[in-house]
């Protein structure tokens, strides 16, 4: 049986892919495509009379494939749904690194979800705490409560927007500019950030529109998103050149904190670098960048 | 476990195999599989195993393979099996008879 070591709550997450677990010629090499973790579907890739096969697929794929350092999420089915309980507990028993709340609308769905993953690692005696949530958000309501989701439990490593279900309920539909999201988005980013947790975007279903796609990523970016939930491989190298930190962005990085600690150490607290203002107001950014780059193996130096 | 009524689980797509089980006396397993030279032993003995595993000493069983790998067999052969009884939705001893 593959033992896959304790997740960790914050690690890079630039892309998680949605696969079908109930598909074995999906699942069993999911690992060689290079995303930074994935997402096997129990929710609506399953149709409602294959849910409990997919469980037994899911159950032999996590104990049996070795996914290295891709990390392993499972997107179990609404808690309006017969499945949940169910869902979990073959997570936990089959060592998922986390699983995926499909349709949050408040804290007290975190909370019982949570109490049942709890159950699940004792019953399956599995360290309690190490099974990882994050949370879908696909209604306004999910919206609206963001925050209280995103703080509801120290298990939470990030929330994610549906875009599919969401557009659906605001009664509009895809739009090129994303003004169609651009509120949920921001309230979504908001609250993860408040609440100190990632956020991901929604997928990108137009496989034959690269401009489409493109431009969504480069706003997910600019907007501070972590990274995006995706549909197909060929979407993983773009997403991941977009949310990788540039070799002249890793440089300056590594100046300014350079810089700063030499700075303070001389008692200024303010100067100049290359015609820009720099204070200590820089410094959190400056090695944001450089963990996201050492997480992505191109920095290896010592400042963070 | 007993099987009470004919069930299955798989499909026919590459990667995977469809299971079916059905009321027997003692074990009998009908198999055709894309690989049989090269895997057809092994097939025949992984499916034996998960039997035996889950405690089946009767069935009828009938696996059509499409190159499933191992953990592939073993998740359409039980799933069938607890289709059979009934009891596939929930309970199921992950890490005990199913591992």
């Amino acid at each position: 049986m593959i033992k896959r070591p304790k997740p960790e709550r914050f690690r890079l997450r630039r892309t998680m892919m949605f696969m079908n677990a109930q598909k074995p010629g999906l699942i069993k090499d999911a690992y060689i495509y290079g995303c930074d973790s994935i997402m096997l579907d129990l929710e609506d890739a399953v149709a409602e009379n294959q849910k409990d096969a997919a469980r037994f697929s899911l159950y032999h794929a996590l104990t049996t494939i070795d996914y290295g350092n891709t990390e392993v999420i499972v997107r179990i089915n609404g808690l309006d749904t017969p499945h949940w309980q169910e869902d979990i507990r073959v997570c936990v028993a089959g060592g998922a690194d986390g699983i995926r709340i499909a349709k949050c609308e408040s804290a007290q769905d975190v909370h019982t979800v949570e109490a049942a993953v709890e159950a699940a690692e004792k019953e399956f005696g599995v360290e309690v705490g190490r099974t990882l949530l994050m949370a879908a958000l696909e209604s306004p309501k999910g919206i609206l409560n963001a925050y209280e989701i995103c703080s509801a439990s120290d298990r939470m490593f990030g929330v994610a927007i549906s875009g599919g279900d969401f557009r659906k309920c605001m009664q509009t539909t895809f739009q090129p500019d994303g003004v169609d999201m651009l509120a949920a988005r921001g309230q979504m980013l908001l609250a993860a950030r408040a609440a100190g947790i990632q956020c991901f975007d929604t997928v990108f279903t137009d496989l034959d529109d690269d401009a489409g796609f493109e431009a969504e990523v480069r706003q997910n970016k600019a907007m501070g998103f972590d990274g995006k939930s995706l549909i197909n491989p060929k979407q993983i190298r773009l997403v991941h050149q977009v949310f990788t930190p540039t070799e002249k962005e890793v440089r300056q990085a590594e100046k300014i904190v350079r810089a700063i600690e030499e700075q303070a150490k001389l008692g200024i607290g303010v100067f100049t670098v290359d015609g820009k203002m720099l204070d200590i107001a820089f410094v959190p950014g400056a090695k944001r960048t450089l963990k996201l780059a050492k997480a992505c193996g191109m920095y290896e130096g010592d400042l963070v | 476990m007993e099987i009470c009524k004919t069930a299955a689980a798989g499909t026919l797509e590459s990667s995977d195999c469809l299971v079916t089980v059905e009321p027997g006396n003692g074990i009998s397993l009908e198999l055709s599989s894309s690989v049989m030279n090269q895997y057809g032993r092994q097939i025949k003995a992984t499916v034996l195993e998960t039997l035996e595993r889950l405690g089946v000493e009767n069935a009828a069983v009938t696996v059509v393979d499409k190159g499933a790998l191992d953990c592939t067999l073993k998740a359409r052969v039980e799933c069938a099996v607890f289709r059979s009884c009934d009891a596939s939705a929930e309970n199921i001893p992950w890490g005990g008879a199913v591992r």
